[in-house]
């Protein structure tokens, strides 16, 4: 194109158009939005669960900011002189008294401090809901495992940020349960004295932690976390969603509405339904009333000391764990405050590592875009159920003194009842779930067999009575049977081609194994065949 | 609206219910992929007054937002801080804070609900399939990478002159150590800190509440009383660090109910001295039992016999509360013999 016409064109365009020409000449904005501005987003009220996540985190950063303007990460202790009566004149720390002025003193800033904190709640129990989601229906293989990875950390550090963000209003709840960290610290071999004293500034509590930890919740883990997000976006627009099984939804294709308009202003617009909701909810509910509890003081402490919910499991883990205690050659090792830090990761990393675990088992090296429904992977279902057991169990021991109080049972009952649950529970669940899925497979094979049941009863002229079933229309039939089926591995030939005995390797035994316990007979519903289809359609009477 | 206001085409196929008709449209295969089945429309689609009244109701819940934040600028401006108000159920709450928030919620609310309602009901909804490509990159890019990168790792000579490659990794290994020793400061080393307390022969034992020395008679049997050592204010530097070692819980029993001899041995007419540090991790231990002289900690439950050398009888703690050795001096103050013969609190590593 010659300059004139460049010239030409320009002068006519309408003054949007010009902007974006600028743009594109500069950041290449059109190469972007060829590829993303009509970029086709599937529909299911599932997928916007990582919405919800997304959106609590932004409503966090933007209330987060508003806070530091009137937060003291100080633990100087000063004189409180404010407007809350009940603790005139007592010493508290600048953060507590800082936090005081923002709920008493800033207009408004009680309203910010409320909305922060139930986003922090919201987010992580989005995140927890969103990873459900992602685990049950599958959408963690492959290509999406390291996308799956990102979202744990997620998790993870979003945990620890919320940890250290309640921890710094130096308020006693808080208090004791950075007390609860240090004695968890204090627990590792070898390390852990050095440990907490680095992080203390010497002994508990020190005149460190609330500064220390300020720049780890406000800049190190957002920080992390803000790239980690926006990494697990970009992940998400270049691997294109994954969708449920229908009518022309292929694994090559995704089938959904475009995002600008439609997802733009859905998407765009539940970023307002999710902050209005929290508004409102910080409106009405109060949540972490530090005026109420009073600064910390190490030898005090309140009845009914809970961790905000995302700990409770680890706070679990910790008091229905027996007291053990070794001691030798002049050393203590404190099995039971460690075992329970150790199960903490363990638990959590169990979940992180599953996508390659299954991966392995299958041997599948072909990309999955098509959600399995949890039936289909009876065995991955039961799975991820024993895991939510066991996170679930660790958060009614969390909460033993409630349940204790609450329902006025024996809290040495709920602490033994947790106890045995924390084994018992995930095997009774596992077995469970997967005969739940068993049965809901054959339920499938059933209706797409002989149709679904129309409740209409009919007469014989000799006088039995039937039920009229109605076969399904080709759409159904083809949603309902459009799951992939595993063989289960098989230990190959003993032999090689000589006949000299081959060696089979463990973990090709434990392969073949697992691959058996997930597809083996009894471990899945094999789908109707088009052959049965048939032969029961072809005319020797219905039903 | 009834259904004679929809165009011929637009209403619902007329369904063939009579049982037994495969209506599959492949023969061949009847679980085949039928392909994306035909739009439907909306009311809106067809029904242009149906798409004008979307129109209203997007453009009220847009006007509701507008006033929800003149509203929430009004009650910034009008309401004072202290202002409480009775809400049912909730009860007396801030006005301020009420007002604020249902305000905010209600403006950000209504933008969201107004551009989902516009989203859901006028912007077309036909569903379009979109290709996917294969995340891996063809037999051909695959091949040229490797090509390159092995032309540029030969360019670079990495493989060949071994004493850069191994100089460079050594000193990328060394250059973070830099920081890792700058974390040294972070704090002092334990030393044997966690070892001692204020604590020592000749302190008196100070009740935390009224702040005066304890005399054997102000500590009754039944009550639980709190002390500090003497010398300990609470606006002093290291009050927090100190009290969180030092802090002392005193009870007492009747001399015969004492079951376990070292704990006779270290009472004074039958008052004992325990640590208020739970050896679990570290809470301070608050609920008494008086019949059974059980402490319980708050936390975790872990629960004390204090009768019995405070031996753990319930809950995840490790080890007994130590026990301080106290008596009174000649004034007829109660005082302790020493320091804690073993650390407070909970256990660590070098505890032994």
């Amino acid at each position: 194109m010659s300059t004139n016409e460049n010239n030409e064109r320009r002068g006519k365009a309408p003054a949007g158009e010009r902007v974006a020409d600028w743009a594109d000449g500069r950041l290449g904005i059109y190469s972007l939005a060829k590829a993303n501005m009509r970029k086709i987003f599937p529909d299911h009220w599932s997928f916007m669960l990582g919405e919800v996540c997304m959106y609590s985190f932004l409503i966090i950063i933007l209330t987060g900011v508003y806070l530091t303007l009137f937060f003291h990460p100080s633990m100087n202790e000063v004189e409180y002189h404010g407007s809350y009566v009940p603790l005139q004149g007592q010493l508290m720390s600048e953060a507590f008294n800082s936090t005081l002025h923002i709920s008493f003193d800033v207009r408004g800033g009680l309203l910010i401090r409320q909305i922060h904190h139930w986003a922090a709640l919201i987010f992580l129990a989005g995140m927890f809901v969103h990873m459900m989601r992602v685990f049950f229906t599958g959408a963690f293989r492959k290509p999406r495992e390291i996308n799956w990875l990102f979202g744990f950390l997620l998790f993870v550090l979003g945990m620890f940020t919320g940890f250290t963000g309640y921890s710094l209003p130096d308020d006693l709840l808080s208090g004791t349960g950075v007390r609860f960290t240090e004695g968890a610290i204090l627990s590792m071999p070898i390390v852990g004295t050095y440990i907490s004293y680095f992080l203390f500034g010497g002994e508990f509590p020190g005149h460190d932690f609330v500064a220390r930890f300020y720049s780890i919740h406000i800049l190190l883990l957002p920080g992390i976390m803000l790239g980690l997000m926006v990494g697990h976006l970009i992940l998400v627009f270049y691997h294109k969603h994954t969708q449920f099984a229908g009518p022309g939804k292929t694994e090559k294709n995704v089938v959904g509405m475009p995002l600008l308009p439609v997802y733009m202003a859905k998407a765009g617009g539940f970023f307002f339904l999710v902050f209005g909701v929290i508004a409102a909810i910080a409106a009405v509910t109060q949540i972490n009333p530090i005026w109420a509890m009073g600064p910390y003081r190490p030898d005090q402490v309140s009845t009914g000391a809970q961790p905000d919910w995302y700990m409770g499991f680890a706070e679990g883990l910790v008091r229905y764990m027996p007291g053990w205690e070794i001691n030798f050659w002049g050393h203590t090792l404190v099995l039971g405050v460690f075992i329970p830090l150790v199960l903490f990761g363990l638990v959590l990393g169990v979940i992180a590592l599953y996508p390659f675990i299954e991966s392995w088992v299958t041997g599948d090296k072909s990309e999955h875009h098509i959600l399995d429904r949890p039936r289909n992977a009876p065995t991955r279902t039961a799975f991820g159920v024993a895991w939510i057991t066991v996170y679930m169990v660790g958060l009614v021991g969390g909460g033993n003194d409630l349940f204790a109080t609450h329902f006025s049972l024996s809290l040495n009952a709920v602490t033994w009842f947790v106890r045995i649950a924390f084994f018992a529970g995930p095997v009774i669940a596992f077995i469970v779930t997967k005969r739940i899925c068993l049965g809901l497979q054959r339920r499938d094979r059933e209706k797409v067999l002989h149709g679904r049941e129309t409740g209409i009863i009919k007469r014989l002229p000799h006088g039995e009575f039937i039920e009229i079933h109605e076969p399904l229309s080709q759409e159904q039939l083809h949603t309902l049977t459009a799951h992939h089926q595993y063989e289960p591995a098989e230990i190959g030939p003993t032999v090689d081609e000589n006949g000299v005995e081959r060696k089979v390797k463990g973990s090709e035994k434990l392969r073949t194994k697992l691959s058996n316990a997930y597809y083996g007979e009894d471990n899945q519903i094999p789908k109707a065949t088009v052959e049965e289809y048939r032969e029961i359609t072809s005319g020797h009477g219905h039903h | 609206m009834s259904s004679q206001d929809i165009p011929e085409e637009n209403l619902p196929a007329e369904q063939d219910h009579a049982h037994g008709a495969v209506s599959v449209a492949d023969e061949a295969n009847p679980f085949a992929d039928p392909g994306l089945p035909p739009h439907e429309h909306r009311i809106q689609d067809i029904d242009e007054r149906a798409a004008k009244r979307s129109e209203r109701v997007v453009a009220m819940l847009f006007t509701v937002s507008m006033l929800a934040t003149v509203g929430f600028i009004a009650s910034y401006v009008t309401i004072s801080p202290d202002t409480s108000v009775y809400i049912f159920p909730i009860g007396h709450i801030s006005a301020l804070n009420f007002a604020l928030g249902l305000t905010l919620g209600a403006a950000l609310f209504c933008i969201g609900a107004g551009a989902v309602h516009w989203a859901r009901t006028l912007m077309s909804d036909v569903e379009v399939a979109a290709e996917r490509h294969p995340i891996a990159a063809p037999a051909e890019v695959r091949a040229q990478v490797h090509a390159d990168f092995k032309e540029g790792a030969k360019e670079s000579a990495l493989g060949r002159r071994k004493l850069i490659r191994n100089t460079m990794l050594g000193a990328l290994t060394l250059v973070p150590l830099s920081g890792v020793v700058l974390l040294r400061d972070l704090g002092p080393l334990p030393g044997t800190s966690l070892r001692h307390t204020l604590w020592a022969k000749g302190k008196l034992l100070v009740n935390m509440n009224t702040n005066q020395p304890l005399r054997p008679e102000d500590v009754q049997v039944g009550s639980l009383t709190f002390a500090k050592p003497e010398g300990l204010e609470e606006a002093d530097e290291d009050f927090q660090n100190e009290i969180a070692k030092a802090a002392l819980m005193i009870i007492r029993l009747q001399p015969g109910n004492i079951k376990d001899k070292r704990e006779l041995d270290w009472s004074h007419e039958g008052i004992v001295a325990f640590s208020k540090i739970c050896t679990h991790v570290g809470c301070p231990i608050s609920l008494y039992e008086q019949q059974t002289h059980h402490v319980l900690c708050p936390c975790h439950q872990s629960t004390f016999d204090l009768s019995d050398g405070a031996r753990v009888i319930f809950g995840p703690a490790g080890h007994a509360l130590p026990q301080l050795r106290i008596g009174v001096n000649d004034e007829g103050y109660l005082q302790a013999l020493g320091d804690f013969e073993e650390p407070v609190g909970p256990a660590f590593w070098e505890r032994g």
